[in-house]
C-alpha cells in the first residue's frame, strides 16, 4: 500500500507572517496605528516604494479576513514621499501597505506592522525569508532612531495587559481534503505543538496575573476549537477562506495559534512538522484521536513545565503532550518512506531529537526552542537575585528577548554568544531582504518590484498589475503558485529592459491570451 | 562560535567524571558551574533596559490577529 501512495513531505508552498509589538518610548499616548505606519513608509520610501491604498490590488480580498490599512492624511510630512494618494478621506486615517523586492508584503494591520513573507517551499526557506523580516523590521526602527519620535519593535505576542497579536503561518492544502476532517487531525497537534516551539511567557492568565511562566504566550488567549475570527474568539483552527490561488484545487490554511518564534530549530520544527502533518492529512494517514476538551487542554500544556500533565481524549483515556506529538511523527516517519527528501529527513530527525530531549529533561533544548532558553536564562536571573515570578524584571527579560536589534533583543544576544543555535547564515538572510525565492510566484512579484517598481500600479499574492509606458494596465495574473518561477520567467525578467517588454516577452511566451493570466 | 555543550565541557573542571551515559553534555547546565550562567547573566545586565518596572507598566499593545 505504502508504495501506491506518495511519501509525505515536509516541501509545501508555505508562508509567515508577523505582526510586531510596537512601543513609543517616552510617548505613552503615542497612536501605534501612526506609528506602524511611519514603520512601513520608513522602509518603504528610501526604496521608492509606494505605499498606497491603490498599491494592493484588494479586488480578490474578501472584507472579514483581510486587515484594511488606513490613509495617510497628506499634511502629515512623514508621508511626503507617498506617491500615489486616494482621493481625501473624510477621517484622517492611516494606511501603508509595501511589496517589497523579496516578494514580501509589508502593511499595517490592526496598529502593528505587519511583514507577510513571500511564498516558500522548504522550511529551511521559511526560516530564511521569515529572518529577512526581522531585518527589515530592525531597519524600520534604526531608521526612525533618529527621528523626534523613534519607535521600537518586538516579535512577540502579548504585552501581558490583556492584548494578543499574532504569529501566523500558511500552508498550501489540497482543496479535496474535507475541512472537517483536516481540522479534527490538526486539533490535537495544534494544541500541543507548543511544547516544540512555544515562545514562553512570564505571567498566568491572559493579563499575566497569576505569577509563573507558561510554554505558550498565546495560549491564554484561545477559546474555541474552530472559527472564522482571529482577533476575539479565536480558534486552534482557523477557518479563514482565501485561497489567492485557485479555489478548486487549493485550500489556504491559515494557522493563528502559534508564537512567534526566534529559535531556528524551534523555527523549522514548527513548519516542518505542521507541514509534514498535512501531508499524512492529505494522504489519508493522521493518526486518529480526539481530545475530549482541546481548549482547556491547550492552557493545560502551557502551564505544566513539567510536561506530563495527562490531557484526557474524547474516549475516556488520557494522553501527555509529549504523547501526542510522538503518534505524529512516528506517523510521518512511516509515511516519509524509507528515503525521504532533505527538507523531511530534517525535520523528522529534529522533531525526533526534540521529542526525545523534552521527555528526559526539558532544559536540554535551550540551544533550541525559545520557551526553554527564555526559562533558563529567567531562572539564572530568579536564583542570583532571588527574584519571585512577578518581579518586573522577569517580565522585562521577557519583552526584552524578543526586540528586533541584534544589540538589545536577547535573543540575540544569547544566540551571537553561542547559547541558541543558529540554522542559516547572515549571508543567506541578507540576500532575502532583497532577493525573492526562485521556486514560487514571489519570484515574479519580487522581480518586478526590484526592476520596474515605477511600472507596479497594483499587486497582491495572486496578481501584479503594470502600466506601460502608453499608460494602460496589464493584469499577469498569478494563480498557480508555483508558477511564476524563475525557471517559468526568470530569463524574460532579467532580459526585458521596460515593464512593456516584460509584458511582450511573457506574453511571447504564452502565446496566447491578452490577460497573460 | 561555542556551542552551550562546549561551554559546559568547558566549565567541567570541577566535575570528578564525565558522565557515564551518552546523554548530551548540556543537560548537565542545570548542574554547572555557575560563572557559566553567571557570564551571559552579565552579558544581558549590560543591555537590559533600565528601569524594568517603568517599561514594563508603558509596553501597552493594541489587540492584533
Amino acid at each position: 500500500m505504502s508504495q501506491q501512495v506518495p511519501p509525505v513531505s515536509a516541501v509545501r508552498v508555505m508562508g509567515a507572517e508577523t505582526e510586531f509589538g510596537i512601543s513609543e518610548p517616552g510617548r505613552p499616548g503615542a497612536n501605534p496605528m501612526r506609528d506602524s505606519a511611519r514603520v512601513v513608509d520608513a522602509y518603504a520610501a528610501p526604496r521608492g516604494l509606494r505605499s498606497a491604498q491603490s498599491f494592493w490590488d484588494f479586488s480578490a480580498e474578501t472584507p472579514l479576513a483581510d486587515a484594511r490599512g488606513f490613509l495617510m492624511h497628506e499634511s502629515d510630512a512623514h508621508v511626503s514621499q507617498l506617491t500615489h494618494l486616494p482621493d481625501a478621506m473624510p477621517d484622517a486615517q492611516y494606511l501603508a501597505n509595501v511589496v517589497l523586492a523579496n516578494g514580501a508584503r509589508l502593511y499595517v494591520d490592526h496598529a502593528h506592522p505587519e511583514y507577510s513573507s513571500p511564498e516558500v517551499r522548504t522550511p529551511r526557506d521559511v526560516l530564511v525569508w521569515d529572518r529577512a523580516g526581522d531585518r527589515v523590521a530592525e531597519e524600520c526602527v534604526r531608521s526612525l532612531a533618529s527621528t523626534a519620535e523613534p519607535v521600537n519593535l518586538y516579535k512577540n505576542n502579548t504585552d501581558s495587559k490583556g492584548s494578543s497579536y499574532g504569529a501566523h503561518e500558511n500552508y498550501l492544502v489540497r482543496r479535496d481534503v474535507d475541512f472537517d476532517l483536516l481540522a479534527a487531525a490538526l486539533i490535537p497537534f495544534f494544541t500541543t505543538r507548543q511544547i516544540l516551539c512555544g515562545a514562553g511567557r512570564v505571567g498566568i492568565g491572559r493579563s499575566g496575573e497569576v505569577p509563573g511562566y507558561q510554554i505558550s504566550s498565546r495560549a491564554d488567549f484561545f477559546e474555541e476549537q474552530i472559527g472564522l475570527e482571529t482577533t476575539l474568539r479565536r480558534p486552534i483552527v482557523n477557518t479563514r477562506d482565501e485561497p489567492h490561488a485557485d479555489g478548486t484545487q487549493w485550500r489556504r490554511l491559515h494557522v493563528i495559534i502559534g508564537d512567534a518564534t526566534l529559535a531556528e530549530p524551534a523555527t523549522l520544527v514548527r513548519f516542518g512538522s505542521t507541514a509534514l502533518v498535512l501531508g499524512l492529512i492529505e494522504a489519508g494517514l493522521a493518526p486518529h484521536l480526539e481530545l475530549a476538551d482541546p481548549v482547556t487542554a491547550l492552557q493545560t500544556v502551557s502551564h505544566d513545565l513539567t510536561l506530563t500533565a495527562a490531557l484526557p481524549l474524547a474516549d475516556g483515556s488520557a494522553l501527555t503532550a509529549i504523547d501526542v506529538q510522538r503518534l505524529y511523527w512516528d506517523a510521518a516517519q512511516r509515511a516519509a518512506g524509507p528515503d525521504p527528501d532533505p527538507a523531511t529527513a530534517e525535520v523528522l530527525a529534529e522533531w525526533d531529537r526534540f521529542l526525545t530531549a523534552l521527555a528526559r529533561e526539558p532544559r536540554e533544548l535551550a540551544a533550541d526552542i525559545d520557551w526553554v532558553a527564555k526559562l533558563v536564562l529567567l531562572e539564572g536571573y530568579r536564583t542570583r537575585g532571588d527574584l519571585a515570578w512577578d518581579d518586573p524584571t522577569l517580565a522585562l527579560i521577557d519583552v526584552q528577548y524578543s526586540d528586533v536589534r541584534r544589540e538589545k533583543g536577547l535573543f540575540h544576544r544569547l544566540e551571537s554568544a553561542g547559547r541558541i543555535r543558529r540554522l542559516t547564515t547572515d549571508a543567506q538572510v541578507e540576500a532575502a531582504v532583497d532577493t525573492a525565492p526562485h521556486d514560487t510566484r514571489a519570484f515574479l512579484r519580487g522581480g518586478v518590484i526590484e526592476r520596474f517598481a515605477p511600472a507596479v500600479a497594483a499587486a497582491s499574492w495572486d496578481a501584479v498589475v503594470l502600466e506601460r509606458a502608453d499608460g494602460t494596465h496589464v493584469r499577469i495574473g498569478m494563480r498557480s503558485p508555483l508558477g511564476h518561477t524563475r525557471e517559468a520567467v526568470g530569463a524574460a525578467l532579467h532580459a526585458a529592459g521596460s515593464a512593456d517588454d516584460l509584458i511582450e516577452r511573457l506574453r511571447a511566451d504564452h502565446a496566447g491570451p491578452a490577460s497573460l493570466d | 562560535m561555542t556551542s552551550s555543550s562546549e561551554q559546559a565541557n568547558r566549565d567541567r573542571n570541577e566535575r570528578p567524571e564525565p558522565p557515564e551515559d551518552d546523554a548530551p553534555v548540556v543537560q548537565a547546565q542545570t548542574q554547572i558551574d555557575t560563572t557559566a550562567v553567571d557570564s551571559i547573566l552579565d552579558d544581558i545586565d549590560s543591555v537590559l533596559e533600565s528601569n524594568a518596572e517603568e517599561f514594563v507598566r508603558n509596553f501597552v499593545q493594541k489587540g492584533g490577529q
